[in-house]
């Protein structure tokens, strides 16, 4: 790919908080770098060039919760070469998708003064639901360092390396101890895709499942050990409905227990 | 290479200041037990202080609790949830570099380490888990020159068992809770009202040169025979029993048991009992490359056979189901490991009980396989990891 042109790079936003674009603009060094291997073709948080497509490579942060949204995520998908979706918005939901979970039209009176003006679909639903998507990175937020990864790997053609064993891999690897085990801590490691360092254990609290669900989940074991620390079935259905909430395994299972409350 | 017949000697515990300075003295870097995050970890130390004193650890399935004991004694404790191949075998580790020239490239190899590590408080089962690797590392066809260089500089420095964990089953094994050999120095912690010592052993010339070194003097009658009475007391006191008797035919001629599907139900597939088991080897490599393309690194890091992709071969994942990861890794810790390196991949620490979120417990499963009759089917995968 080198000697010829720069490739293109987007990067959209739909329902989010930002936070993933901003892991971006934080990767300073490596920015430069990338900055200088590629072309910023659209990027409204960093700068106000708008190039027109066809882009190389396409990053999609948010999740689509409008009718024009899911109209404009097929444009952008008919533009863009390869489309990766960022942070847990565009892979599952987001935290958003709470909503999927009731009838969006109460929310919807009880927030806005004029709900007339609310055009708005009932579910949050991830990007891959929409489009195909070439590569979905986890997080919420995404690892900038992982980002890095991603594109640097789209840039060499190689496939990215972001494992999808659990965290638990994380904390052996770092020599944290299991809060687990050692200190009767509930913790979502052993069902969640790795990617953050095992941030939180690393600092005595359990994981709250910010990837999502790791490769293989047994999340129905991962309840029973919950319950088995004293976690109530309102609790467990609550720790699962969490930026996640709509990854089809962590579904099921708050779902599981939702029932049972 | 311990000599029966050799005199016994006797150091004070306050005499570990001393035993730090020598080791010091001789270039070691001393790694020992120390309390961190609600554990007894492996740690660089500086001085005897950083010893657990007065500390215990309570084991079950899932569970480990440092209680306080009602003395003031320095390694009175089990085994944590790490063991010294973090030291001996980093889990992540760069293993070459690559940069760019012109149209070529130039690998840098990584420097082979030069630290010597004097580990303190090693316990039977663990000088057995470092013979087991190796076997691995060392002694097959491939060597692993990192693992040699810092396997053949470590000095051992051995602690005898006084006391059994909820989850050990050495006695089970073979591999405890005395050590008998592969040690520098033994020791056997001796504390009451009246006294706080250790019985103090040689195990190689390395070892006698710095006994030699030391302030001791002649152990008592009583003090050797409150040594004995200890380790007999752990021996007698383990936590699980495991009946090792042809189990390797057992598991391998039981591939197709309903056991395994029962266990798949219950594990997570989170690789916590292959990362805590002080003889699991594996380990996956991972090559990156910087945006500008110019520099490339090869690093190695510790994986396990619960993860997905260890399994991937061209055309897809042999081992998908939980039931076959799992049986994987019994069948190759108690069985197939056997075939491959001529002994057990077991030593029974029980670090895989304590440390399974879900308190799995490889003596039951072994247990339930052989309570129930063999299911008749062919073993058509015998001996094959
Ligand atoms: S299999 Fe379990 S008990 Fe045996 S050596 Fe490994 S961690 Fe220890
Ligand atoms: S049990 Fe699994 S992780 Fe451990 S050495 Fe065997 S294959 Fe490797
Ligand atoms: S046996 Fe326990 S520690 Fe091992 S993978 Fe299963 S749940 Fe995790």
């Amino acid at each position: 790919m080198a000697g010829k042109r720069k490739p293109k790079i987007a990067v959209w936003k739909f329902a989010s908080c930002d936070g993933c674009q901003l892991s971006l603009l934080d990767c300073e060094d490596e920015l430069l770098a990338i900055a200088g291997a590629v072309e910023i073709a659209y990027f409204p948080e960093a700068t106000r060039t708008r190039l027109k497509g066809p882009y190389d490579l396409s990053l999609v942060e948010g999740s689509i919760t409008t009718p024009e949204d899911a109209a404009r995520i097929h444009h952008i998908r008919r533009s863009s070469k390869a489309l990766v979706t960022i942070g847990a918005c565009a892979t599952s939901g987001g935290i958003q998708a709470l909503r999927n979970f009731s009838d969006v039209k109460d929310f919807i009176s009880i927030v806005y003064a004029e709900p007339a003006y609310i055009d708005t679909l009932t579910q949050s639903t991830p990007i891959g639901e929409h489009v195909a998507v070439d590569f979905e990175l986890r997080g919420c937020p995404i690892n900038k360092a992982q980002l890095v990864e991603v594109i640097t790997a789209f840039l060499a053609g190689r496939r990215p390396k972001t494992p999808a064993h659990s965290i638990c891999m994380e904390c052996k690897r770092r020599g944290t101890v299991c809060v687990m085990v050692a200190g009767a801590t509930p913790c979502l490691g052993p069902v969640t895709h790795a990617g953050c360092g095992a941030l939180c254990p690393a600092y005595g609290r359990g994981c709250y499942g910010c990837f999502g669900p790791m490769e293989v989940p047994n999340t129905e074991a991962m309840s029973g050990a919950w319950k088995a620390l004293g976690a109530s079935e309102g609790e467990v259905m609550r720790v699962f409905r969490n930026f996640n909430a709509w990854s089809a395994p962590f579904r099921t299972e708050s779902e599981a227990h939702e029932k049972e409350e | 290479m311990g000599q029966g017949m050799e005199q016994r000697l006797t150091i004070e515990a306050s005499g570990l200041d001393g035993l730090f300075a020598v080791l010091e003295e001789r270039g070691f870097t001393v790694v020992g037990p120390t309390v961190r995050e609600g554990a007894i970890v492996y740690d660089r130390l500086a001085s005897p202080a950083d010893l657990p004193r007065g500390i215990t650890d309570e084991q079950d399935g899932g569970v480990y609790r440092l209680k306080k004991r009602d003395d003031d004694a320095l390694f009175g404790y089990v085994v944590g949830p790490q063991s010294w191949k973090r030291f001996l075998d980093p889990p992540v580790k760069r293993l070459w570099r690559a940069e760019r020239d012109g149209s070529d490239f130039r690998i840098v190899p990584e420097e082979v380490p030069r630290e010597a590590f004097a580990f303190l408080g090693v316990r039977s089962c663990e000088i057995h888990a470092m013979e087991i690797q190796d076997r691995v590392y060392i002694d097959g066809e491939f060597k692993d020159p990192g693992y040699e260089a810092r396997r053949r500089s470590a000095l051992i420095i051995a602690v005898q068992c006084t006391v059994a964990g909820g989850t050990c089953f050495c006695v089970s094994m073979n591999t405890g809770p005395k050590s008998e050999s592969g040690f520098d120095l033994a020791l056997i912690e001796v504390v009451d009202t009246e006294r706080h010592v250790f019985v103090i052993e040689a195990g190689s010339p390395r070892g006698r040169e710095i006994l030699e070194a030391l302030e001791t003097r002649p152990s008592e009658a009583s003090e050797l025979a409150e040594a004995e009475n200890r380790i007999a007391d752990a021996a007698a006191r383990m936590g699980r029993t495991f009946d090792a008797e042809g189990v390797h035919d057992l598991l391998t001629q039981n591939l197709e048991h309903p056991r395994w599907a029962e266990v798949a139900g219950r594990c997570l597939s989170c690789a916590n009992c292959t990362m805590v088991c002080p003889t699991c080897f594996c380990s996956t490599v991972e090559d990156v490359t910087d945006v500008s393309g110019d520099h490339a690194e090869r690093w190695q890091k510790q994986d396990s056979c619960f993860t997905m992709d260890f399994s991937q071969l061209h055309g897809g994942i042999v081992r998908s189901s939980t039931r076959s990861r799992y049986r994987q890794w019994l069948t190759h810790k108690l069985a197939t490991w056997i075939d491959q390196f001529g002994v057990s991949g077991c030593t029974g620490c029980g670090r895989c009980i304590t440390w399974c979120p879900v308190a799995i417990d490889l003596t039951e499963e072994v247990a339930a396989i052989r309570a129930n009759p063999p299911d008749a089917v062919e073993p058509h995968r015998r001996g094959k990891p």
